[in-house]
């Protein structure tokens, strides 16, 4: 009898089951101080994870060292985004490999209109991966349609960046910027600080309007209202510089109720 | 004389020989101008940094190049292609080579009725006496030493004469080109703006250079806005690497009068512009703007000094420099308030961006008043790049030299807006990009 030679399957691995973010006993270090210390995260596109924890416990040092800004230092650990080696990443290019970060207080810049900011980081974004750059006019019509979607109005695009901007439009402007750019993963750091209740929801919409089963997003906030409005696949709570606990929604609203009294002890 | 004498003697003795040559021999009011003028040089002397107002200036290509007069060959110099910041929009067009008039590089256009542009040679050649009660009456040799030598050595220029009520449809646009002689050469061009009442006229000069090589172009302007009218005046200051640039600018603005004046300077090795204006009818305004952007070894110094001397006068000030490499920025704004002029608005800003920690600026804001109802204010930072600007922007995806040449022209726009004809505004940004993109290549220009 004669063996017929077995075929071997390959193994398929499908990008969307892969984890987008891995974040591997990170150590960060801020004007010689470390703010995290050993954190471990695990991000898969279409998931929403929240970030909370008491204020110091380094949600804003983990944006910021997500994001490549200088003085956040890592000295230990890693961060694979895509299975890539993210640190090794100058901002920019962290930017065109589809990371975007909605800070929580936006900078102004004077002068520069809206919309030249937003064709100059888009069309970088474009050149880098290999793509033609639109001009004026092909934008202007993109940017018109997410301005339309997301409820903004034009007027915003005129304007020099953020300069005499409410704190809602701001953080409606990052929203925006996130729009256009079409990020794989987003990092809202505070994204509500500042807001009242009408303005939040407003922002709120817009991100769950970016929602999608290819895109990830970390929502780093201090309160659990926000998480009414965007709501998370998983709630990590970030305490002493590490994940101190993780669990389904429904934790935000037991941290509502019983605050950070408990990791506080835990992180002293 | 806190001068110095020995940079002097070349020019006094060059006087001497060309003075028979010059514009205007033979009418006797001019001659007297010029002989008093010479020998007014060669009182105050080639200042120095001993002299106040030159602390932060030393002109030291004046003791170490001797530069010749310009002659016809160097006027009749191949230009080459010359570029046009107006394009289509320039109502008339005026070309100097080595300082001066080139009527087959010149493209006169159609001027209404009561507007007359020419040079001055033609001017003094046609109807001198049609300019004795300004030419050199408006500026003041007073501490003027640049001047003094223009007044004595002023070999050509443009003269603009506005009647009165009379609007110019479209700018006019002045072409200064130098650097095109093998040896350093010194053009001392003198222009004259004159604006009847009511008038309105928009000029804009680009100053340019070829080549790399030293010459002197030392020009004076003086300028007229009679009442109620408007004159915008534009410089685009380019010239040539080895060059050293004198402007010196007196403007006398009369009531409800409107002058404003805006430099964009790139160029020279040394250049000082120099700005004085009196506001000398009440109601009379003006704003000065200047932007520079300066790299390797250049030194750029804006100087104004603005004099209100009646009530309910106004002057407003920016100027902004953006300095690499070992380049050096100089300031000096005096503001001079007389006993009169009550109720005077005056402010007065310098910012300087500072891209190498080699690079220097010197601010020296002067106020000097006694009217007792005034309002007066000034301002002046120096500043690098904000890295917190910086990193939003490549946290978007811009590129770093990229996202600092955003930066860059964020600093500049405050300057920049207000400047028309579109034309123009979009050669400055061409010309705001090309510096950039040095910056970018790392090119130096030492």
């Amino acid at each position: 009898m004669t063996r017929k030679p077995q075929k071997t399957k390959p193994t398929k691995v499908k990008m969307s089951k892969k984890a987008l973010l891995e974040i591997k006993a990170l150590h960060v270090t801020v004007d010689g101080k470390e703010i995290l210390k050993g954190m471990d995260l695990v991000l898969n596109r279409g998931e929403v994870h929240a970030i909370m924890g008491p204020n110091g416990s380094g949600k804003s040092t983990l944006a910021y060292a997500m994001a490549g800004r200088g003085g956040y230092e890592v000295t230990k650990g890693r961060i694979l985004y895509g299975g890539r080696n993210l640190l090794r990443m100058e901002p920019e290019e962290r930017a065109a490999e589809g990371l975007f970060l909605a800070f929580q207080y936006p900078v102004e810049i004077p002068g520069v209109a809206n919309t030249t900011f937003l064709k100059e980081a888009f069309n970088a974004i474009r050149k880098h991966r290999g793509e033609g750059e639109l001009d004026a006019m092909q934008f202007l019509k993109l940017v018109r349609q997410k301005t339309k979607e997301l409820g903004i109005s034009d007027d915003m695009l005129r304007r020099p960046v953020n300069v005499g901007f409410s704190g809602g439009e701001k953080k409606r402007n990052e929203v925006l910027q996130m729009a256009v750019l079409n990020p794989d993963l987003a990092v809202l750091d505070e994204t509500d600080s500042g807001l009242d209740i009408d303005a939040l929801k407003v922002v709120a919409e817009g991100v769950n309007a970016l929602r999608s089963p290819e895109r990830a997003m970390l929502v780093i906030t201090h309160y659990q209202r926000l998480l009414d409005y965007i709501v998370p696949d998983r709630v990590h709570v970030l305490a002493g510089g590490r994940i101190a606990r993780s669990g389904g929604k429904e934790l935000a609203r037991e941290l509502e109720e019983k605050g950070y009294a408990e990791f506080a002890e835990a992180a002293a | 004389m806190a001068g110095n004498s020995i940079a002097v003697r070349p020019f006094v003795e060059q006087f001497a020989a060309l003075k028979a040559g010059l514009p205007g021999t033979g009418v006797p009011w001019l001659g007297d101008l010029r002989e008093a003028a010479i020998e007014r040089f060669g009182d105050l002397g080639v200042p120095t940094p001993r002299l106040e107002a030159w602390k932060y200036t030393r002109l030291r290509p004046l003791e170490k190049t001797a530069y010749r007069a310009v002659g016809e060959a160097d006027a009749a110099a191949d230009a080459g292609r010359l570029p046009s910041v107006l394009g289509a929009a320039a109502g008339h067009r005026l070309v100097f080579v080595n300082g001066r008039l080139r009527p087959d590089l010149s493209t006169p256009g159609a001027l209404p009725d009561g507007a007359r542009i020419e040079s001055l040679r033609d001017a003094l050649a046609s109807d001198p006496g049609a300019l004795e009660a300004q030419l050199g009456r408006i500026g003041v040799l007073d501490g003027q030493p640049m001047l003094a030598l223009n007044t004595a050595m002023m070999d050509d220029g443009y003269v603009l004469r506005v009647g009165p009520g009379v609007a110019l449809p479209a700018p006019v646009e002045i072409v200064f080109l130098g650097g095109t002689a093998d040896e350093p050469v010194a053009c001392h061009t003198r222009n004259l703006i004159l604006l009847d009442e009511g008038s309105r006229a928009t000029v804009v000069e680009h100053h340019l250079g070829a080549g790399k090589g030293a010459y002197f172009a030392n020009g004076a302007t003086e300028i007229s806005v009679a009442g109620a009218a408007h004159l915008t005046h534009h410089k685009v200051q380019a010239e040539g690497s080895g060059a050293l640039h004198l402007a010196t600018v007196h403007a006398e603005v009369g009531a409800d009068a409107t002058y404003e004046g805006f430099c964009f300077a790139t160029g020279a090795r040394l250049s000082r512009y120099e700005v004085g204006v009196r506001l000398v009818g009440s109601g009379a305004n003006c704003s000065l703007t200047g932007a520079y952007m300066m790299r390797g070894d250049q030194h750029c110094d804006n100087t104004t000094v603005v004099e209100h001397t009646v009530p309910d006068t106004s002057c407003r000030e920016v100027f902004k420099g953006v300095l690499d490499g070992k380049a050096r920025g100089v300031f000096q704004g005096r503001i001079v308030v007389r006993e009169d002029a009550q109720r005077t608005d005056g402010n007065q800003t310098c910012k300087t961006l500072l891209l190498s920690d080699r690079a220097e600026i010197d601010a020296k804001p002067e106020l000097e008043i006694y009217a007792d109802d005034v309002k007066c204010s000034h301002g002046a930072t120096v500043g690098a790049i904000d890295e917190d600007a910086l990193f939003y922007l490549r946290s978007r995806g811009i590129p770093e030299a990229a996202a600092r040449g955003l930066l860059v022209r964020s600093f500049l726009a405050e300057t920049l807006h207000d400047v028309k004809p579109e034309p123009l505004a979009e050669a400055l940004e061409e010309m705001i990009a090309a510096w950039l993109s040095q910056a970018a290549n790392g090119e130096q220009h030492e």
